[in-house]
């Protein structure tokens, strides 16, 4: 008997279909994995479960009986729980206050924080869930915060957890700790629907693997039955490449020059100090290296987005060292920041006004500082078309895109300007597969096109499958300089983690072997 | 899921602007819901409150006259606030740049005697937009450089030109006589009123364009408020704004300079502003006194509130507040309701405006139970 079953969920937004007819599933004790691309469906389909969603269409079935789920509140009564990729903690109350929040123990609204706190204590020792029950919430980690969600739904005795892309917001190790987790949740008998786009935990993780794309599941495989490839194949629809292939580079003269360069950052501390080097057109140099220790920084300085404190940026024999950010546009430098919400995109804007702008004084967009509606709406279809946005019409504001294709706007943009210098920032930080080996085929393209490139990235896949050449950086020195050809994962991560010496590489000293930890992670 | 046709995207459209509509009206009907029970409860009519408001504000050309002289300055102020509002920039001292832009205008018609009206008229307003630039341009910098908040900046230079225009018209501009004022305006430096540019016969004829004291200010208004509406929507200027409105950091990586922008963002605002004292000065009270603004500038933040920041909305919801304004003498004439009324009337305007949550929350809330009936 299955303890939860969805028949024929159908759920339309204006324009689009986000689920249709979707049925699965769920028994007792198993871990199922939701797995698709962003936009699939998958957190519509969790949302109307959990009854923040009102279905279109279709029925929900618990313990074989049909029920009507209007609000989490009544998911919650029939046992089903979930956490959302965005937690709806408060920050300044404690982790007991928060877990008993709406249904605190205790008579005439008095509550009872011993056995409150006492309850809390029990279930986090029965399940492995270790947390302070009398810290605050906003100085936990992320994970311990996450923690702290799933306790919230224990205490509400769910049997049925929902996890919407747990991970995402998850370093590695903490990753391990909330795989072990859901393992000795469903040890207690709980069901748990885990929501991803990443094939590996998937395999790590599901007994049973339901995969969706466009609204429907197309299929249904377990770990064994089905490998990485196979599964991305059925999320994506077609053949993906997870590592795409790339001819010889070329070096078609030098586009861009950076002399010992230091760059401060914002609280006026060094973040770059002194870093000279130089990409040639059609080569990929990629820049590797921990957050935090200059990237930002130096991509900034490049872009016109911060002043170098001394040093010098030449594009194509251009002083372009104190340019702005739209001289530096002007003079043929794209980029991609790292943060496409942030930096990338003005949300409020439709797609069209995103994709102008950066050339929205220029014709045909502009012309004496009177725009074209006609010429815009033209641009913004060709890129559309060219760059494969999926959308229905270019007045869609740019929040309404799944994340994938938000990223695409800004690649449309940035790559479609046609510029002799790309400046990519984690261009496929939190892109599902289809839409990562997009990226990559378009900064491919650049490189064929004789174009050069400036990859900053904190994946090393990414790095050694794209790059030509690899600058690592630690501590804002590039401290040691690989042919991507020439190296790995492993002896970039030691260097990555300081390995090296914090001296700059003369490139005589001899390879070290790297501790099997380091950059393993990626 | 990519439903590629046209269709659907049009229809959100409607959808999307019978939301951004049905909001304003929401909250302007539960203010009136709500005055009516506050009356009611105080003993008054609520019926014919309102229908004595409606009779002073629309009921006769002359009444409808006087709506319209309310509106103007307080559509000119509501563009000011709004266009800032679109900048993300809360230009709360508009009244200060209001009053910069009356005095610059009672100065220089002065100076002006002896003109033609075809010189006087477009010199005094643009004067008056220079003048309100300017009282905003300092404020801007102080933003733009160091940060300094607009709502603070602004509203200590509202002080300083209040003052400084009580200050002039006791002393340096005061004319002859026993009242603290400047002196009249020649007629060439007057705002004509409209019924005065129709002969007596056409008055006889159409008695609706009878419109009383209402002046030809409220075409500087509207012409001002397509052209603000032009500058948002198609010039890189108004794109700009937008940008730097709801994220500065995009904007800046797409080479916009947010500095520059919220510089231009406020002076415009101050410059329409400026406009809004011109009118009253050359429109109403020919002449420059401490009172002469009745907080059209406050009222202009209502204003751009209600109408959501697009200047051509700002034409309706400045005629809401103007008609309030005009019929709240006959309200209390008629219907014996205090005319203090009016204020908890607007002021609850305010609040639901400001509260829009609350009010998306019910409309939503009723979407919800719609879709839900169909599942
Ligand atoms: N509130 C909403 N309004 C309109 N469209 C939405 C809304 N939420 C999701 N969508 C659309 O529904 C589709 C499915 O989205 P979602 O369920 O979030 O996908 P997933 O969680 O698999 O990434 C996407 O095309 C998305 O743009
Ligand atoms: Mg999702």
């Amino acid at each position: 008997m299955p303890l939860l079953e969805l028949r024929e969920i159908t759920k339309v937004f204006p324009g689009v279909l986000a689920n249709d007819r979707v049925s699965i599933r769920l028994e007792r004790g198993e871990i199922v994995a939701l797995l698709g691309e962003n936009g699939a469906g998958k957190s519509t389909l969790m949302n109307v479960v959990y009854g923040l969603l009102t279905a279109d269409g279709g029925e929900i079935l618990v313990d074989d009986k049909p029920v009507r789920i209007k609000s989490p509140r009544q998911a919650i009564d029939l046992g089903i729980g979930m956490v959302h990729q965005h937690f709806m903690l408060i920050e300044p109350l404690t982790v007991t206050e928060n877990i008993v929040l709406g249904r605190e123990p205790g008579h005439y609204g008095i509550i009872d924080f011993t056995t409150a706190r006492e309850r809390v204590r029990e279930i986090s020792e029965r399940y492995g869930l270790k947390v302070d029950p009398d810290a605050k919430i906003i100085d936990l980690s992320v994970g311990m915060q996450q923690r702290v969600e799933i306790l919230k739904a224990l205490y509400q005795g769910v049997r049925v957890l929902i996890l919407d892309e747990p991970t995402a917001v998850l370093t590695p190790q903490e990753v391990t700790e909330l795989f072990t987790v859901v393992r000795s949740l469903v040890d207690e008998g709980l069901s748990v629907v885990f929501i991803t786009h990443k094939l590996e935990e998937v395999v790590a993780i599901a007994d049973r693997i339901l995969v969706m794309r466009d609204g429907i599941v197309v299929g249904e495989t377990t770990p064994g039955a089905t490998d990485e490839v196979g599964l991305a194949r059925m999320m994506v629809g077609r053949d993906v490449v997870l590592r795409v292939e790339k001819g010889a580079g070329t070096c078609g003269g030098t586009v861009l020059a950076v002399e010992d360069v230091h760059v401060h950052d914002d609280r006026s501390l060094e973040a770059v100090k002194g870093i000279s080097f130089s990409v040639c057109g059609g080569e990929i140099l990629a820049i590797a290296g921990v957050d935090g220790n200059g990237q930002r920084e130096l991509v900034e300085s490049i872009v016109g987005l911060r002043r170098p404190s001394s040093g010098r940026i030449e594009l194509k024999g251009k002083d372009i060292t104190h340019a702005n950010a739209r001289a530096s546009i002007e003079a043929g430098v794209s980029h991609i920041p790292e943060d496409r919400r942030r930096r990338g995109l003005v949300l409020e804007f439709n797609l069209a006004e995103n994709i102008i702008l950066g050339d929205h004084r220029r014709p045909p967009v502009a012309r004496r500082g009177i725009m074209h509606p006609r010429a815009i709406t033209a641009v913004a279809r060709k890129r559309i078309a060219d760059y494969d946005i999926r959308t229905p019409s270019e007045r869609v504001l740019a929040e309404n895109l799944s994340g994938g294709n938000q990223q695409k706007v800004v690649v449309a943009r940035e790559i479609g300007r046609d510029p002799e210098l790309l400046v990519a920032a984690q261009p496929t930080r939190g892109l599902d597969v289809g839409a990562i080996e997009f990226v990559h085929r378009q900064i491919l393209r650049e490189r064929s096109a004789g174009k050069a490139i400036l990859l900053v990235s904190l994946e090393l896949e990414e790095v050694l499958s794209l790059a030509d050449r690899i600058l690592v950086i630690y501590e804002g020195l590039i401290v040691k300089e690989f042919a991507a050809s020439k190296t790995d994962a492993e002896t970039l991560g030691y260097y990555m983690t300081g390995g090296g010496g914090s001296k700059l590489d003369t490139g005589t000293g001899a390879r070290q072997i790297a501790t099997p930890s380091a950059g393993g992670d990626q | 899921m990519s439903a590629e046709a046209e269709e659907p995207s049009t229809k959100r459209d409607w959808a999307a602007i019978a939301q951004k509509v049905g909001v304003p009206l929401a909250s302007v009907l539960l203010a009136m819901i709500i005055s009516s029970v506050i009356m009611w409860v105080s003993g008054y009519d609520p019926f014919a409150a309102f229908a004595a408001l409606f009779r002073g504000s629309f009921g006769t050309p002359k009444a409808f006259g006087d709506t319209l002289l309310k509106s103007t300055p307080l559509i000119l102020a509501g563009l000011g606030l709004a266009y800032g509002f679109r900048a993300n920039l809360f230009n709360i001292g508009a009244e200060g740049q209001l009053f910069m832009g009356g005095l610059a205008v009672a100065w220089l018609g002065l100076l002006l005697a002896g003109q033609p009206w075809w010189i006087t008229i477009p010199v005094l307003l643009l004067a008056a937009m220079l003048a309100g630039a300017a009282w905003a341009f300092i404020p801007a910098i102080l933003k733009a450089r160091i940060g300094a908040h607009e709502v603070i900046t602004t509203m200590m230079f509202t002080y300083i030109a209040r003052y400084l225009v009580s200050y002039l018209v006791i002393g340096p501009l005061k004319s002859p006589g026993q009242i603290p004022q400047t002196g009249l305006l020649p007629s060439e430096s007057q705002l004509p009123r409209i019924q005065s540019l129709f002969s007596e016969a056409t008055l006889q004829a159409m008695p609706f364009l009878k419109l009383g004291r209402a002046h030809t200010g409220i075409v500087v208004a509207l012409v001002a408020a397509v052209v603000v509406w032009w500058l948002l929507k198609y010039t890189t200027l108004g794109y700009e704004n937008r940008a730097v409105g709801y994220n500065p950091f995009a904007a800046e990586t797409g080479g916009i300079s947010v500095q520059w922008t919220i510089v231009k963002a406020l002076c415009i605002s101050g410059a329409l502003a400026g406009l809004a004292g011109a009118v009253e000065v050359m429109g109403v009270h020919y002449r420059l006194f401490d009172q002469f603004s009745s907080g059209f500038g406050f009222t202009g933040i209502a204003v751009a509130l209600l109408a959501k920041n697009h200047p051509i909305a700002v034409v309706p919801a400045a005629l809401l507040f103007g008609a309030m304004a005009a019929g709240g003498g006959t309200m209390q004439l008629e219907a014996n309701v205090p005319q203090k009324i009016i204020l908890i009337v607007q002021a609850l305007v305010i609040f639901f405006v400001a509260a829009e949550g609350i009010v998306t929350y019910f409309v939503r809330q009723r979407q919800k139970e719609a879709t839900s009936h169909v599942g």
